[in-house]
């Protein structure tokens, strides 16, 4: 069934009320997402998108048995929005929101420990089910279903590498974007596990960047798993130039690490084949697949 | 947004971050005035940059005499610091901080920072105050010390007196620091900082903490809820004002290909794809998604206007807030703006691309089409070097 959405998967719109947020809703809905409510305080009883508008979450789901989640809410509220989500026990919670301030996440993180709530992003294109589900901001169009799974921090670079995917003739199973804020959901090693029990994709794709330590420990989870599926990899910014830095406790947390080279030799020494080119990440999953 | 060091210290004072008496100057004279004021004998004159390692850059430099302060802020003032953090261009030195010359018995090591692995506040700190703290964490990790924060809880005092302990702060001089450390917490949480930084912390023969220096950011996703410290953003270079008036993040490099690219992961792969061809990226631009067109117009004109650029490579993938056609609409009206004219490569990809090709053959800019990022940068680089069209 791919990951985390498929056909049957049952969606609420928070905050998709405003104009940005109907636009994306109505793409989604001609997409073939299953919306059934939406959730805006202060609207309850309404309805918007021929859907019904609730005040709560909570009532939201008791209503229409909703397991998803998007969270379409200005950054000030974002946080709140999540939590409410979780509270109601939405099992999946994708917010798109960009700008949500990290302290705002800590205090998310903290409250979705230990839940069975699965969040995606903030500040993500979302997630796509090729010809089932889509939950985001992606261009429907560059995508076509098919067995491929793909991962990525970047909105743009996913949609280039699903472009290429499907202009190659692979389509996709599943593609999650994981967001590009330093704090987010679900990360490259809970896309992996997923992709790898999946019975319906074949390779996979691991689109990184400079920063952070993700790809670090999604090469370190792959060593362990010896994943028997081809993963591809990418690590956009190698030629950055040394931007200017503030003291050394990052650099200290981090543990040294999270430079694009290390990066790039951490996923190497775990098996993942990474091209020198982006342009060639499509090419490389095909002959992958061939091999 | 990074802060100055004595704004930091200015901040950090009502959480109980005590420095040496200082005051901040803006040209010589100044900075001779307020050596006076100050008083005592010796003074450290400091470059105000937001960046570290000022010290072993010359940023720092210690004087005997008010005269002295005035010649040493004088050859500081107005030049640009180099630092291993400013990266290439260094630093414009608008202002410096004269402060006290502070006798330290010992020196500490205290931050607090941002564990994405983790979601948690870390709260750092370390025996070995100075400039080399980096290096004191890969040579001897056991002379640093990392407490987690649980963002519900908030620092456990013990926690904090563990720290102290662990960084030579124990014993008599355990309170003070327990104190500290959660007044330094308290304002990370009230600021939303990324990141506060005191090294050296001095602790003095009397027992007093003292910050030396102090290092702070702040998360510009949460500035909307801290407009009382709008203004301590810095507006004095040509570029950085442009990025914070538009919002959009351009940064200047030294090739010959200007870059318009939306998104910030691709417009860093754009700049490794070209390399890897043998080109030279002349900016890094990530367009602004929603940006509106005004600014998205901006923005190209930045890219056209750099005289460096003898080719403009033009990479748009469509999706989320970002329509071809508009983006294609800004560039055209950026390419009539600017007056110049080089060849231009463009590939457009997702949303609206046949448009944004219809927008640029109707408004008559010249543009060779290219059908793949590969192919996209094959061209520019091809145009840059002079070879055939």
């Amino acid at each position: 069934m791919a990951i985390l959405v498929d056909a049957d998967t049952r969606v609420i719109g928070q905050g998709i009320t405003g104009r940005q947020g109907t636009f994306h809703a109505e793409q989604s809905i001609a997409y073939g997402t299953r919306f059934v409510a939406c959730v805006t305080p202060g609207k309850g009883g309404s309805r918007h998108l021929y859907l019904p508008v609730h005040d709560r979450v909570a009532d939201a789901v008791e209503a229409t048995g909703a397991d998803a989640s998007v969270v379409y809410v200005p950054p000030d509220r974002a946080a709140d929005a999540m939590i409410e989500a979780i509270q109601a026990g939405v099992k999946l919670v994708v917010c798109l929101t960009e700008g949500v301030p990290v302290l705002d996440m800590l205090r998310v993180k903290r409250v979705l420990q230990g839940t069975s709530t699965t969040l995606v992003g903030p500040n993500t294109p979302g997630i796509i089910t090729p010809g089932a589900c889509r939950i985001g901001i992606m261009p429907g169009l560059i995508h076509r279903p098919g067995r491929i799974g793909i991962m990525s921090r970047s909105s743009t670079l996913t949609y280039e590498v699903a472009a290429q995917c499907t202009a190659l003739g692979l389509g996709q199973s599943t593609v999650v974007g994981i967001g590009a804020d330093p704090v987010h959901g679900i990360g490259f090693v809970e896309c992996l596990e997923r992709f790898i029990a999946d019975d319906e994709t074949d390779g996979i794709i691991l689109i990184g960047e400079i920063g952070g330590v993700e790809e670090e420990a999604a090469a370190e989870f792959l060593r362990e798993s010896r994943a028997s599926k081809p993963v591809v990899g990418y690590i956009a910014g190698t030629t950055a130039p040394a931007g200017r830095r503030m003291g050394h406790a990052g650099a200290i947390i981090a543990g040294g690490r999270g430079s694009a080279q290390e990066k790039l030799e951490a996923l190497r020494g775990a098996g993942v084949t990474v091209p020198d080119s982006l342009a060639e990440i499509a090419r490389t999953m095909a002959e992958a697949l061939r091999a | 947004m990074d802060i100055h060091e004595y704004q930091a210290k200015q901040l950090l004072r009502p959480y109980g971050l005590a420095s040496p008496p200082g005051e901040c100057a803006f040209t010589a004279e100044e900075a001779e005035a307020a050596a006076r004021r100050i008083g005592g004998s010796r003074w450290v004159v400091k470059a105000q940059i937001r960046a570290g390692d000022r010290g072993r850059a010359g940023g720092v430099k210690m004087v005997a005499s008010p005269a002295d302060v005035r010649e040493v802020a004088r050859e500081m003032l107005g030049a640009r610091l180099v630092t291993p953090q400013t990266g290439g261009e260094g630093e414009y030195v608008r202002r410096v901080y004269v402060e006290a010359v502070c006798r330290a018995a010992s020196e500490h090591y205290l931050a607090l920072g941002l564990d994405r692995a983790a979601s948690r506040i870390t709260l750092v700190g370390s025996d070995a105050g100075g400039t080399s703290i980096e290096s004191v964490a890969g040579e001897h990790p056991e002379r640093i010390s990392q407490v987690a924060i649980d963002p519900i809880d908030g620092l456990n005092p013990a926690d904090a007196r563990r720290l102290a302990a662990d960084i030579g702060l124990g014993g008599a001089h355990s309170a003070g620091a327990e104190r500290l450390m959660i007044g330094l917490y308290d304002a990370f949480v009230s600021y939303d900082a990324s990141l506060i930084e005191i090294n050296p912390l001095a602790l003095t023969a009397d027992g007093e903490l003292l910050a030396l220096d102090a290092k702070m950011s702040i998360d510009d996703n949460a500035m909307f809820r801290h407009r009382d410290i709008e203004d301590l953003r810095e507006r004095d270079e040509e570029g950085r004002f442009e990025r914070v008036r538009h919002g959009f993040n351009y940064i200047a490099l030294d090739g010959d290909i200007g870059c318009v690219v939306n998104g910030a992961g691709l417009a860093m792969a754009t700049m490794d794809i070209l390399r890897l061809q043998g080109g030279a990226p002349a900016n890094f631009l990530d367009l602004p998604p929603a940006a509106g067109r005004d600014r998205m117009t901006a923005a190209c004109r930045l890219v056209l206007e750099n005289p460096r650029v003898k080719v403009l490579l033009v990479n748009i993938v469509g999706g989320g807030m970002t329509r071809c056609d508009v983006v294609a609409e800004a560039f055209a009206s950026a390419c009539r703006a600017a007056g110049r004219s080089v060849p231009i490569v463009a590939r457009f990809e997702g949303v609206n691309r046949e448009l944004a090709r219809k927008v640029l053959r109707d408004t008559g800019v010249e543009a060779e089409p290219a059908e793949s990022l590969g192919d996209a940068a094959m061209r520019a680089v091809r145009a840059a070097s002079g070879g055939a069209r």
